[in-house]
């Protein structure tokens, strides 16, 4: 078994204050291996996002440990943060998140940018990566010249290009009809069948569960199942059943 | 170019209406500055032309006179005893006084009455277009400038008017020897310039001193204050430090500039950091969306600086010629706007510091970005 990319051991987490505190999170455990497309699914308030926001680096736990490709969080500065997500995570989420002002290709580029690596370099891959997600002929075009989904896959590839371990996507469907869903996440299994790379999907939409390797299941801040997905068990059936 | 440069540009000239309102308040701004400093320096060099045309190493004069202007007399008699003294080449007396010039039609106005020897060195009017300064020794003749005909009640050369009750006709005429003051300057030779301002013959208000190739100005001065203890003697520079320094500081016309410079920049970096900052906040998305992609403080910093040097720059460019400008309309008149390549170069390192602190309260609001909030957006 592959060691994972991320992982949350017993985490919790309280939001505000006072009379107003809510336990978003109480002490869930969760692993995110490569080679794996991970949803995590539940009603609206079961603590999704706040799972992903801290297992992203971006929401420091109450108590519990998260680490990420072996490096723990605990006591680690906003930059030290910054910079693990900048090194081993990619983020996906459901209102796109483009800037406006730059081009599909600029879009894509800004990933390598914010991580220091040339223009001259970070060009080509940053077209390598809209290519892989079926937007060659859109490299020059703004967001506001693109569908809904054609704005997602640009943002998969914003997310892939830099190679991170880890991609997290926040109901990357949730804005598309069910044609483009459909076509998100099988990019999206498909990035995630690359050994080393895990995709941990949230969402509360079971018309994506065909696509799942595993299925984490989370109610009033606890994982409450876990189950192997039908993409895995469908992998495991073609495994067995394989040549006799 | 490189991205977040891209960005930067992008993000600022994408809201034209804020980039407009932006420029605005930038070259008001960047204007002000400049004509207030460039009439610091066009004041300063006006208040000491007079010392600089004349052909002079050292200044004798009462003891705290202040300015050119400042018609303090001293003992005219002491020309001899100064030309004796070793170094010296000559010591010719200046004279110069408020008058009242009677115009043909009855009206007077006040002028002001500058004499010297024209034999040797001294005070004569220069950039003389029309006449000679040589005419001046004739016995009522007197040379003004062109700018001051409405002022003078004249039309050019021939004209005649009446000092101190005695007639007077323009010989010379100069061009652009005007006086800060106002007051219209009015060249003749000496002995009829203590006539004119009314002092006896014996007096004089300044020795202009020549020296010897070679001389040493320090003992020179020496030489002089020893046969005249109540008498202080500047060399060319020192007097005209003294004469700009009463002007601009001791009258507060200098302060009065400096005020209206610190206005400018007070008021170029208010609207720049409101607009910077309300434009951090429009994108402030996309500042979050940068930091949960791993970009560190420094990169989103960089956009937001970019942003400001991109508005000192293109808000200098359009100052710049504006100011150009108004140095053009204002080179005849009675105080031009002096714009040196050095002022023009400390005004463009001003807006750039200027546009860069302002950025400081959008930076301060992107510290306080939290990630997480692009999950909820």
């Amino acid at each position: 078994m592959t060691s994972p990319v991320l992982e949350a051991i017993k985490v919790a987490k309280v939001l505000g204050h006072g009379a107003g505190q809510v336990h978003a999170l109480r002490g869930v455990d969760l692993s995110l291996r490569g080679g794996e497309l991970t949803l995590l699914m539940g009603p609206s308030g079961s603590g999704k996002t706040t799972l992903l926001s801290v297992l992203g680096c971006m929401l420091a736990p109450t108590s519990g440990t998260v680490s990420v490709c072996g490096h723990g969080t605990a006591d680690a500065g906003p930059e030290v943060l910054a910079q693990l997500r900048r090194d081993h995570i990619g983020f996906i989420f459901q209102t796109y998140h483009l800037f406006p002002t730059l081009t599909a290709a600029e879009n894509v580029q800004l990933a390598l940018d914010v991580r220091g690596e040339a223009a001259a370099k970070a060009r080509p891959r940053a077209e390598d990566a809209l290519a892989r997600v079926g937007l060659s002929h859109k490299l020059g075009s703004f967001p506001r010249e693109m569908s809904g989904g054609e704005q997602q896959r640009v943002a998969i590839a914003r997310a892939i290009v830099s190679n991170p371990s880890a991609i997290l996507a926040d109901e990357p469907t949730a804005a598309l009809d069910t044609e483009n869903g459909q076509a998100i996440m099988a990019i999206l299994a498909d990035i995630a069948k690359e050994p080393g790379r895990g995709v941990l999907v949230v969402t509360h939409d079971p018309r994506l569960l065909p696509f799942a390797d595993r299925i984490h299941r989370i109610e009033d801040g606890l994982i409450v199942g876990v189950e192997t997905g039908p993409a895995r068990k469908a992998e495991l059936r073609a495994a067995s059943a394989g040549p006799r | 170019m490189p991205l977040n440069f891209t960005l930067a540009s992008r993000n600022l000239f994408h809201d034209r209406l804020r980039f407009v309102a932006t420029m605005i308040g930038i070259v008001f701004s960047v204007v002000l500055v400049m004509v207030q400093m460039g009439l610091y320096l066009g004041f300063g060099d006006m208040v000491t032309k007079m010392i600089d045309h004349a052909d002079a190493d050292l200044w004798v004069m009462r003891d705290g006179t202040k300015c050119f202007e400042d018609p303090s007399l001293i003992d005219a008699r002491k020309q001899g005893a100064y030309q004796a003294i070793a170094g010296v080449a000559s010591a010719e007396p200046l004279v110069i006084g408020f008058s009242d010039w009677h115009m043909a039609n009855g009206a007077i106005t006040p002028v002001f009455i500058v004499g010297s020897n024209l034999d040797g060195p001294g005070l004569k009017p220069w950039d003389v277009t029309a006449g000679s300064a040589q005419t001046l020794r004739d016995e009522d003749a007197v040379a003004v400038d062109k700018t001051y005909y409405e002022r003078l009640g004249i039309s050019g050369l021939g004209a005649k008017a009446e000092i101190r009750g005695q007639p007077v006709k323009v010989t010379a005429l100069t061009d652009g020897v005007r006086s800060f003051t106002t007051t219209p300057y009015v060249f003749v030779d000496m002995s009829r310039a203590r006539t004119y301002v009314g002092i006896p013959k014996t007096y004089a208000n300044y020795f202009l001193i020549k020296l010897k190739p070679g001389a040493d100005a320090a003992k020179v001065a020496s030489a002089i204050r020893e046969q005249s203890p109540k008498y202080e003697v500047l060399t060319t520079a020192q007097f005209r430090e003294r004469s700009r320094s009463f002007w601009l500081f001791g009258t507060g016309a200098g302060a009065a500039l400096f005020a209206g410079a610190l206005l400018g920049v007070i008021v170029g970096t208010v609207i720049v950091a409101q607009t910077l900052y309300s434009s951090t906040k429009d994108h402030i998305d996309e500042f979050a969306t940068l930091r949960a992609m791993g970009s560190s403080n420094r990169y989103i910093y960089t956009v937001i600086i970019y942003q400001a040097l991109l508005n000192a720059v293109a808000g200098f460019c359009f100052a710049a010629l504006i100011g150009m400008a108004v140095v053009f309309f204002t080179r005849s008149g009675a105080l031009p706007v002096v714009i040196t390549p050095w002022l023009m170069a400390a005004i463009f390192l001003l807006t750039v510091v200027m546009c860069v602190v302002s950025a400081f309260a959008a930076i301060l609001r992107v510290v306080r970005i939290d990630p997480v909030v692009v999950f909820s957006r």
